[in-house]
């Protein structure tokens, strides 16, 4: 017996949510990305989820490119934060601030 | 395993149907692989190669006129709706290309990657006009966003374009997150991720209040208003816009917005039409707030490509308003407005980028003092610009308005039609604001004789042309439009 | 439920034993404490600097290349399962998927992104 989907889909909405605060309470340009693909992780587990209760593969497949688009989301994130710090030396979104918020 | 059969099976006519997508990637790798064997003397022949891949995918595209069908395992769909959007994506990217070389040549970031991320966010869009199921359209929508990212942030040494690209990154991602689960939370409650399968379910089994599928069009509508920059989803935009290199901000504004819409407006006039009725009174709100905000807010702007990022946040809930009439009339006329947006995008920050010096410290709107009187053509020029986004005749602005309003009156939605002619007016004070400063006030630096910048003058005169001829003979635009109607799904 | 229980005894099981061993060491093994037992270990080696400074740039991009095409491999293994149902069609498919990236990696060497100095 495995546990229904509402149960996953709480989970995933919890760590969706867990997620979202992170990204509007942290201060650190890195937490604050990494809080981003807690958020697209939870979603990952919602489909893999669904899929299983649907017994349909189209489910997992896209995981599959969530997992491919989100690493290379983070290789250019991490690209444009390095060449910001050079310029900045600062990695709080705080510093964000030459062009008005 | 009928699945594998299917997919080996593939006729031949598919790879016909992406091949103005096959082009451009084989294009942007060409180019990749000849920056590498490059010498710098060569570098403008990249440029050159982009503009002639570019076209080939429009021949391609023309090529492709009046069919209609799914391919790939209902992943690509093949419909006039997304030939007309991919033309005018293709204008955009072609127009971006051709104003591109002598800018980034003045601002010092003239890199192969230029062109090569263009094209490869250009593949993107043109994905995003042609998707047929939710997976293509996030994997399309992220192709597009994660080359628009690196070029925003292009500048590298320039903590402006640093900024822009990291704030559009975060927050692009974030809305990415939620346009995600709003498409696990869609397929959770109706079993499909393909448009058509989703169209089907919902006018079988009209859903009494299933709060996940609510809640997963409303996540929807969160990615998706962040991506056409709708209110409340919009405060990225003006410092981005502000920061990233003009040239892209142009692509931005156009491209980015069109391919947006294009997904936005197949997901919901489409997929969701069984349910219309749920989501139009949220749209109908977005489209208030949105275009009043981006008039209101503009008016205050002293900076003009902040201004300009206002407007088009202001343009987008116009096009809001046909999305929430959600007849395949009102997706003509929008076919019809976002090809004449992105005229007069193009044409507008082409003339930015010929007033601006190095590193760009003279665009506030005071630096416009007098120059109608100093060049004479670049004054025409933003007269025929400025009344076209502000929406007077005889101009292509007004046909696109015109049309878009008469298919909302025709739903009833005689409000927010009123509301949205309001806003026309306001917006025509801070783009006349504009040409009273240029044509009334005097200049406040010394002269200086305006850069030989061709191809940017190219661009210019090219969209001032199309805007001219869109809005003086707009009819064979308009049939041309009127037959690009979705491949109705819900509409059968 | 009750057919995780095997599972719980399992980990009951190892972490008791985890947790014994280094118990029984702290209780039973004698202890005579010097600076250079104090110290970090390092391989046997003296500790040369503090550990907490800037790292060089290049790791960053070695580890945003790695990432990169590590990640790419995860469409091998779907593919990997059926590809003999899959034949020809499969096998090309695969061929211009790989030879996509066979360009990225070119590009990223010729770009001096692979040398160490």
């Amino acid at each position: 017996m495995t546990p229904a989907l509402p149960y996953y889909l709480t989970l995933s909405a919890i760590l969706f949510a867990v997620g979202m605060m992170g990204v509007f309470t942290r201060r650190n340009v890195l937490i604050v990305f990494m809080s981003i693909e807690l958020m697209l992780n939870s979603v990952n587990l919602a489909f893999v989820a669904i899929s299983r209760h649907l017994n349909a593969v189209n489910g997992q497949a896209i995981v599959m490119f969530v997992m491919a688009v989100a690493a290379a989301e983070v290789a250019v994130g991490l690209a444009i934060i390095i060449a910001w710090f050079r310029n900045r030396e600062s990695v709080d979104v705080d510093d964000l601030s030459l062009l008005k918020w | 395993m009928e699945a594998i059969e299917r997919m080996i099976n593939l006729p031949s006519s598919s790879f016909q149907a992406i091949a103005p997508e096959i082009i451009l990637v084989l294009g942007a790798l060409f180019i990749l692989v000849l920056d590498l064997f490059l010498t710098r003397e060569r570098h403008h022949y990249l440029q050159y190669f982009s503009l002639a891949f570019i076209a080939l995918a429009g021949w391609y595209t023309a090529q492709l006129w009046g069919d209609t069908g799914f391919h790939f395992y209902d992943m690509i769909i093949v419909d006039n709706f997304r030939l007309s959007i991919a033309y005018t994506i293709l204008i955009a990217a072609g127009m971006t290309i051709l104003m591109s070389g002598p800018y980034i040549k003045r601002e010092e970031v003239d890199l192969g990657e230029y062109y090569c991320l263009t094209l490869l966010a250009t593949v993107g869009m043109l994905f995003m006009a042609a998707a047929a199921d939710l997976i293509m359209i996030f994997v399309s929508l992220e192709t597009m966003s994660i080359g628009v990212y690196i070029l925003a942030a292009f500048q590298r040494y320039r903590v402006a374009s640093n900024e822009a690209g990291l704030k559009y990154l975060l927050i692009g991602s974030f809305a990415t997150s939620f346009l995600l689960y709003g498409i696990a939370l869609v397929y959770a409650a109706t079993g499909h991720t393909d448009l058509d399968g989703i169209s089907r379910f919902l006018t079988n089994n009209p859903p009494a209040g299933d709060k996940i599928l609510y809640a997963g069009i409303a996540m929807l509508v969160v990615g998706f208003g962040f991506k056409v920059a709708a209110f409340p989803f919009h405060l990225w935009t003006p410092d981005v816009y502000e920061g990233a290199p003009t040239s892209i901000t142009a692509f931005m504004a156009a491209g980015v917005k069109v391919a947006a819409f294009a997904a936005f407006a197949r997901v919901f006039m489409s997929a969701l039409h069984p349910v219309h009725d749920q989501w139009a009174p949220a749209l109908y709100w977005l489209a208030i707030l949105t275009m009043s905000l981006g008039n209101l807010v503009a008016v205050t702007q002293t900076n003009i490509k902040r201004l300009l990022a206002y407007s088009s946040i202001a343009h987008a809930g116009y096009l809001l308003i046909g999305i929430t009439a959600g007849t395949s009339e009102a997706a003509s006329a929008m076919v019809f407005y976002l090809a004449a947006y992105t005229l007069m995008t193009m044409g507008v920050f082409a003339v930015v980028i010929y007033l601006g010096h190095k590193g760009e410290p003279n665009l506030t709107l005071y630096d416009f003092a007098g120059l109608g009187y100093r060049y004479p053509l670049l004054g025409f020029a933003m007269v025929v610009l400025m009344m076209s986004l502000a929406g007077l005749p005889p101009t292509a602005g007004f046909m696109a308005k015109f049309y878009l309003f008469r298919a909302a009156i025709r739903e009833d939605l005689v409000w927010l039609v009123v509301i949205a002619v309001l806003n026309s007016v306001v917006s025509v004070y801070y783009y006349l604001g504009i040409l009273v400063r240029m044509f009334m006030n005097p200049p406040e630096e010394e002269g200086r004789a305006l850069p030989a910048y061709v191809p940017v003058g190219v661009t210019l005169a090219v969209s001032i042309a199309g805007i001219i001829l869109l809005g003086i003979f707009p009819t064979p635009w308009i049939d041309a439009a009127q037959r690009s109607v979705m491949v109705a799904l819900g509409m059968r | 439920m009750i057919q995780y229980l095997p599972i719980l005894i399992l980990l009951l099981i190892a972490v008791g034993i985890a947790v014994g061993q280094i118990a029984l060491s702290n209780f039973l093994g004698p202890k005579k404490p010097t600076p250079e037992k104090n110290a970090p270990y390092e391989c046997g080696i003296i500790p040369a600097e503090d550990a907490r400074k800037g790292v060089w740039v290049r790791f960053y991009l070695i580890g945003m290349l790695f990432i990169l095409f590590d990640m790419e491999t995860v469409f091998l293994y779907p593919w990997a399962v059926i590809y003999r149902r899959l034949g020809m069609f499969g096998l090309m498919e695969m061929a211009v998927f790989l030879a996509i990236l066979l360009i990225g990696y070119v590009y990223a060497w010729k770009k001096g992104a692979l040398t160490w100095d």
